[in-house]
């Protein structure tokens, strides 16, 4: 098992290695292919109308005109080390893990995007809690009374779920219940650490809009493991056990439906600690995925490549986590 | 015999599908006495899984249909309580199943699988008793270290040792009545014989009564007291396992006896397979369901595209057998095809020097 967890993790810091490399290079070499040239690359480094001068101390600064290997070398040097930039007058340093400054704010990336993770993390979580949760019980109970009408509602509820669209969703939800009956008003956020409460009623309805669409394919993906779990020899050896039939669903049905189900939830909740674009936009929430839209409209090329790395990131680690998850869940995996 | 200790009386197993209703059991009594081993022997399809299942209660939940009486130890199972029921399963009866490998789960260690079985019939037990019941019981059934191996999972194991762990689990709670639904099928024909002896053994040693499914009939041969044996959901033939091998009264006994390579012969015969499939339990065919595979229908005058036949006592053994062929004329055929005279049809069927016993 330790071992098997050492070989994942230095696995998962080669894959990491790769996808920076993979970032750096759509970043800074594909441009390169289309032309642009490291003189307007240096460009959007410096404020409005600057001098030509100006220009070509931030390209020698930075190194824009240097071989890629060594920008990239350097790039991933500021990461695990820091950057030290020397501007001519004075030294400012930039300390680990650095992904530069940001062209709009001028200010490190870094700190920025670590400020708007609690938003992204409470909308992630909580949503994710109400999703397993709804989706589940749900799929549970549609798989063992398939056919049946609540089978049927809860299925096409789910089909809606899964094809409506968080923005379309999340209107109407604004709409209904914070202008027209306002019972969540100002949807804004509130750190949890400054008031527990108010975090959380403004995070409801963010909450049951993200969780509506997942829950949905929760449901779907539960229902269809159950009826097949359901259908196992091993169940009928349950039965003939003389089990009830509440042991039987719970700890031998679910427990062997649950664990593709739970294999999924780690991908997704990567995915979503990544930002929830979407979600995040619809209820101008400022997480990562607002960060995201923003840094991609200013065309701010640091903030890009940080917030990239870092949704990359959270997707290895939940990786990571799922497979050493996996091998406790069955047995028959083994390392 | 009213102090049979599992008696089946016109029992009927249907299943309402939307193609029509499928007739899985149609009718099948049989009683079954502490300590004796019974064979249930058919083709796939013949109902004897439908049957045993509908001992064991386990049509629960689906939508079949279940008339006739099922009696254990003089308690009514059919209609019974969903909770009584589930009370004596596993505790009173007991099942093994073909597939150890899927029948196990996949999930949790064989002791764990074990432990709960007891535990489910013998709340008083603690987990240290039951678990050590249940490396007991792994020591019982033939397996090395127990005391290790309870803690591993079915992948971990071997066919046969996937078997012995399924009865291991089946016995824990010394049920009276123990179904093993072909338990020798999916394993290596050596694992067979163990699997069986092992399964006599214990059936000596517990008390229990044995009902063993299985398409086989070299596998109850050794085994049984009694035979029924089922087609389309009825009965064929019903009787002593002596009588039914010395005797076979029906022509659906002889195709699986002639069907079967046989050891105990002189000479070598050849092989007859009983021709066609079994028929669809939705369109049962008229008369006798066995008359559209029978070689000797035509024997009766069209009486057996017609005329249900009843389940009748033999005068040369007084087994029970659903034929209408006459007396004198099951004995002569039943003379000829054990003669080693190989039907007309097989003849035509299978070229000149082809297959060899």
């Amino acid at each position: 098992m330790i071992t098997f967890i050492i070989r994942r993790l230095i696995g998962t810091v080669f894959l990491l290695v790769v996808v920076s490399m993979i970032t750096f290079a759509i970043f800074f070499i594909i441009p390169r292919l289309a032309g642009q040239t490291t003189y307007q690359l240096a460009t959007q480094y410096v404020g409005r109308n600057p001098t030509r001068e100006a220009i070509l101390q931030i390209e020698r600064q930075l190194g824009l005109a240097d071989p890629l290997y060594l920008q990239y070398g350097r790039f991933l040097k500021g990461i695990v080390f820091g950057t030290h930039y020397n501007s001519g007058t004075s030294t400012t340093y930039c300390p680990p893990p650095c992904f530069g400054y940001s062209f709009r704010s001028q200010q490190p990336v870094w700190p920025q995007m670590v400020s708007d993770i609690p938003v992204t993390l409470s909308l992630a979580i909580g949503a994710s809690v109400l999703w397993l949760v709804g989706g589940v019980s749900i799929g549970v109970l549609s798989a063992l009374r398939r056919g049946s009408f609540f089978d049927r509602f809860s299925m096409g509820v789910a089909l809606a779920g899964v094809s409506l669209p968080i923005f379309f969703t999340g209107l109407i939800a604004l709409e209904l219940f914070s202008y027209k009956w306002p019972i969540f008003p100002n949807v804004t956020y509130v750190s949890f650490t400054t008031n527990p409460l108010l975090w959380a009623r403004n995070l409801v309805l963010p909450w049951i809009v993200l969780a509506f669409l997942y829950a949905a394919l929760y449901a779907r993906l539960t229902r269809a493991g159950m009826l097949e779990t359901m259908s196992e020899d091993y169940i009928r050896t349950a039965r003939a056990k003389g089990l009830p039939e509440r042991t039987v669903i719970v700890k031998h049905g679910l427990r062997a439906a649950l664990t593709p189900i739970v294999t999924i939830f780690g991908m997704d909740l990567g995915l979503l600690l990544g930002g929830a674009i979407i979600t995040e936009v619809t209820f101008s929430l400022p997480g990562l995925g607002l960060f995201t839209v923003q840094a991609i409209q200013n065309q701010d090329l640091p903030e890009i490549l940080g917030v990239t790395l870092l949704a990359a990131f959270f997707i290895v680690i939940a990786n990571l986590v799922v497979d050493i998850f996996y091998a406790v869940l069955d047995p028959r995996v083994r390392y | 015999m009213p102090d049979a200790l599992l008696e089946v009386q016109d029992l009927r197993i249907h299943f309402p599908t939307q193609d029509g209703l499928v007739k899985a059991v149609d009718g099948v009594s049989f009683s079954l006495e502490r300590g004796r081993t019974l064979g249930i022997v058919g083709e796939s399809g013949s109902g004897k899984s439908v049957t045993s299942l509908g001992v064991m209660g386990l049509h629960q939940g689906t939508q079949a249909r279940i008339t006739g009486h099922i009696r254990l130890d003089g308690e009514e199972l059919v209609g019974a309580q969903p909770a009584r029921i589930r009370e004596l399963r596993g505790n009173k009866m007991a099942m093994i199943f073909q597939d150890p490998l899927s029948s196990l789960h996949p999930y949790y260690s064989v002791g764990n699988q074990i432990v709960e079985a007891y535990r489910i019939h013998n709340p008083e037990a603690t987990k240290q008793q039951a678990r050590q019941r249940a490396v007991d019981m792994l020591a019982r059934v033939g397996i090395p270290e127990p005391k290790v191996r309870v803690d591993d999972y079915p992948h971990q194991f071997s066919g046969g040792m996937r078997q012995r762990v399924m009865i291991a689990m089946a016995l824990s709670c010394r049920p009276e009545v123990l179904i093993a639904d072909e338990p020798t099928t999916a394993l290596e024909v050596t694992i067979q014989a163990q699997i069986l002896d092992l399964i006599s053994d214990l059936q000596a040693e517990f008390g229990s009564a044995v009902i063993m499914i299985t398409h086989d009939l070299g596998v109850v041969a050794e085994l049984s007291d009694d035979i029924l044996v089922m087609y389309a959901g009825r009965v064929a033939e019903y009787g002593s396992a002596a009588d039914i091998f010395a005797r076979p009264g029906h022509p659906y006994t002889w195709g699986l006896l002639a069907s079967m390579p046989r050891m105990d012969r002189e000479r070598l015969t050849r092989l007859v397979p009983i021709p066609g499939t079994p028929p669809s339990l939705i369109r049962v065919p008229p008369g006798c369901p066995f008359h559209p595979r029978c070689r000797y229908g035509h024997l009766n005058g069209g009486r057996s595209e017609t005329e249900v036949p009843e389940l009748r006592a033999t005068e040369e053994t007084g087994h029970l057998v659903a034929c209408h062929l006459t007396a004198a004329e099951r004995t002569r055929q039943w003379a000829l095809l054990s003669a080693g005279q190989v039907p007309d049809d097989v003849k035509a069927t299978v070229p000149q020097g082809g297959v060899e016993a």
